[in-house]
């Protein structure tokens, strides 16, 4: 390896990128909109659910269970209706997720001491949701239902009455539950799949299609200078929008940044290491710009996106699933950063995901210095 | 092998490429077709043929950049299949199309150029200067590869392909697109280099650039068809024939016609067949030849028998699918 040889690979690299202003602009607002609109745009809270509400009996005592729902953050209600065929109308719409009918005899069985029913229609095309509106409205009409049975105890004469058993609930990490704290650390990796895979593998396939990598080949460099030459602006690039990722997520949206800003950066580096050889080797392969560009597509945004635990649990995944997504590397990395922004774990903690990406960045980066022959045939 | 050793070099010392029996096929076709000819150090040996006829294919496996089925190559004493890296290190090459970087600058070019051949940094400003003036871009260091017209652009290719001084310098065909007083530049500065020692391997479709060579391999379908000086292929193609043979089936005639003796290429021209041929070639014993092989011959007679239809008929694009334009 010559280091004259690395040196003016990097620099016409650099140049190169700095003169194609219009792609660096498209490199430097891809963290900022990703964050945004990760940020903004995604979130797996689920509140202010629009209700309907078919109060057939319109009594202090069905208004008191309507007020437990109106006192919750959860549900939001839109709307009171009269008929039932509103109600239908209403969730086939989308205007309302949830109604509640509460019956015409409500408070009246309510003082004979019976079970009563009241009906809640939910929206289940999305289960996730759903699910949640059952367990908030379980909630609500529990606490009702409580309050009712404490009065009637102290109507006999039973005060000082406490629930025997209650959940002391105390959240680590992600304190105000809020999705962005889990989502936006993730977002880095999947700016980084996307520049540092994306980006390379369209440099490399450049050269091919117009006719420069014939030029390159027939000088004495070595495949090793080519990779480290070639690489080297956009392990700069990368490590910028690492930082720039980071900078948006803790300042703006106020996702914590627990851990030590070394581990960050130092797993953003190994990270880095891993889909840039793994753009320069689809770049080896594809040989056109088109091709290596879905190539990278399928290979790192796809795993990144949805095998990394990014958004979508892996615990939660079928065992043969789970089982692919210990080849993506992306799951490792976004280990590191939910582990280093929320939980301000350290390398210690860590380590089994910093030798996994130490081992695909070494596997991968060595494949692709192989794979890259001298020859155009 | 279907061409004559060549005759003996200016400078007698080792060669400086030597080619014996070069085979190169891409699946069943076969590109290169036991081509051999040797170059002296300070030569300026051109492949003169049509597009399509395995110079570049040539080139590319004296430069290891293409590995060569058959047959053996050395450039610089060092074996092309074996050792590509060791080659690279004393050659320049220069690819047919203009594999310079567009966004970088003159400078820039030169100056990445410069680097990965490893020109000492001492060095390398008077080797950019050098460069710069010879392709007569003086205060024009800044200006955008891809704002340099024809002439220019090639002479910047030339320029980073020989800026470490290689002995022996390898240009596939580097004055195709470009206007004819910029090629009688570009020629200058060949018989420069040359002039200076360093072996210049050159391919051109142009027939007249055949005239600035010390030697000439004359090549179509693979094969060297003819190899000397030009002088002395001018003596020998002089008084060639170009014959019109009118006949059918046609595509089967011409590939008949081609493996014909005496016949060096054959290509449909509207209705028939265009022969080159050597001179003394028997017009009858070519019927009877096509004939035996299931042709049936309708007429044949001599059309052109100058040096200039042998060029043109050798040098045409796709000689098959010229046709459709005539």
């Amino acid at each position: 390896m010559r280091w004259k040889r690395l040196r003016a690979i990097a620099r016409k690299e650099i140049i190169q990128v700095v003169r194609d202003w219009r792609s660096l602009v498209i490199i430097a607002l891809m963290p900022i909109v990703m964050t945004l609109l990760y940020g903004y745009g995604v979130t797996l809270d689920i509140k202010h659910i629009p209700m309907y509400v078919f109060d057939r009996e319109g009594s202090q005592r069905s208004q008191a269970l309507l007020k437990g729902f109106q006192a919750s953050e959860y549900f939001r209600i839109v709307k009171v209706v009269h008929d039932y065929p509103d109600v239908v109308r209403g969730i086939n719409s989308g205007r309302c997720k949830f109604a509640l009918i509460i019956p015409h005899d409500f408070s009246k069985r309510l003082a004979e001491g019976a079970t009563v029913g009241v009906q809640a229609l939910i929206d289940a095309s999305d289960d996730n949701t759903a699910n949640i509106i059952i367990g908030y409205s379980d909630g609500v009409v529990s606490r009702f239902s409580e309050q009712v049975q404490i009065e009637w105890l102290e109507r006999q004469g039973i005060t000082n009455i406490d629930p025997p058993l209650s959940v002391d609930a105390r959240t680590w990490f992600n304190e105000d539950l809020e999705s962005r704290a889990f989502i936006l650390p993730g977002v880095i990796a999947l700016v980084m799949a996307v520049i540092g895979t994306f980006l390379t593998a369209l440099t490399i396939a450049r050269e091919w299609e117009r006719g420069t990598m014939e030029q390159l080949v027939s000088t004495p460099v070595t495949p090793l200078e080519l990779v480290l030459g070639k690489l080297i602006p956009y392990f700069g690039i990368g490590m910028a929008a690492t930082a720039m990722c980071a900078g948006l997520s803790t300042l703006w949206f106020e996702v914590p940044l627990r851990g030590h800003l070394t581990t960050l950066f130092g797993a953003s580096a190994l990270f880095l290491s891993v889909v840039l050889a793994l753009g320069f080797w689809i770049s080896v392969l594809a040989r056109s710009q088109l091709v290596a560009s879905q190539v990278a597509m399928v290979a790192t945004f796809m795993p990144a996106f949805l095998l990394s635990g990014f958004i979508f649990p892996l615990d939660q995944m079928p065992a043969q699933i789970r089982f692919v997504s210990y080849f993506v590397p992306a799951r490792y990395y976004d280990t590191i950063l939910k582990g280093v922004f929320l939980k301000g774990v350290g390398v210690g903690e860590l380590q089994f995901n910093f030798l996994a990406l130490a081992g695909f960045a070494f596997l991968i980066a060595s494949v692709a210095v192989l794979s890259f022959r001298k020859r155009i045939d | 092998m279907n061409a004559s050793m060549p005759a003996q070099p200016a400078v007698s010392s080792a060669p400086s490429v030597s080619v014996d029996r070069l085979v190169k096929r891409f699946g069943k076709f076969v590109a290169v077709d036991e081509v051999s000819f040797e170059t002296a150090p300070g030569e300026i040996f051109g492949f003169l043929g049509p597009n399509g006829s395995g110079k570049s294919t040539t080139i590319r496996m004296l430069c290891g950049l293409l590995r060569p089925s058959s047959g053996r190559a050395t450039v610089a004493g060092i074996d092309v299949a074996a050792e590509p890296e060791a080659v690279r290190r004393h050659i320049g090459y220069m690819s047919q199309k203009f594999s310079l970087y567009q966004d970088l600058t003159v400078r820039e070019n030169l100056r990445f150029f410069g680097g990965m051949y490893g020109v000492p940094a001492r060095e390398l400003a008077a080797r950019i200067k050098w460069a710069v003036t010879m392709a007569g871009l003086d205060g024009r260091e800044s200006t955008p590869a891809c704002d340099l017209a024809g002439g220019w652009k090639q002479r910047l290719a030339l320029g980073c392909a020989v800026l470490h001084r290689p002995p022996i310098v390898f240009l596939d065909e580097p004055t195709s697109g470009v206007d004819p007083m910029s090629r009688r530049h570009f020629w200058n500065i060949i018989h420069q280099m040359s002039d200076d020692g360093t072996t210049v391997f050159v391919t051109t479709h142009y027939m007249e650039e055949a005239e600035y060579c010390n030697r000439l391999a004359l090549v179509a379908r693979g094969r060297i068809v003819a190899l000397g000086r030009p002088s002395e292929l001018k003596h020998r193609f002089a008084s060639g024939a170009l014959l019109r043979v009118e006949c059918a089936p046609l595509s089967e005639a011409a590939e008949a016609a081609r493996s014909a003796p005496g016949v060096i290429e054959s290509a449909i021209f509207g209705g028939g067949l265009h022969l080159t041929a050597v001179k003394d070639l028997s017009i009858e014993g070519l019927a009877q030849y096509l004939a035996a092989l299931g042709i049936r011959v309708l007429a044949i007679e001599r059309i052109g028998p100058t040096l200039e239809d042998v060029f043109v008929s050798l040098t045409r694009d796709r000689p098959n699918t010229a046709a459709q334009g005539h």
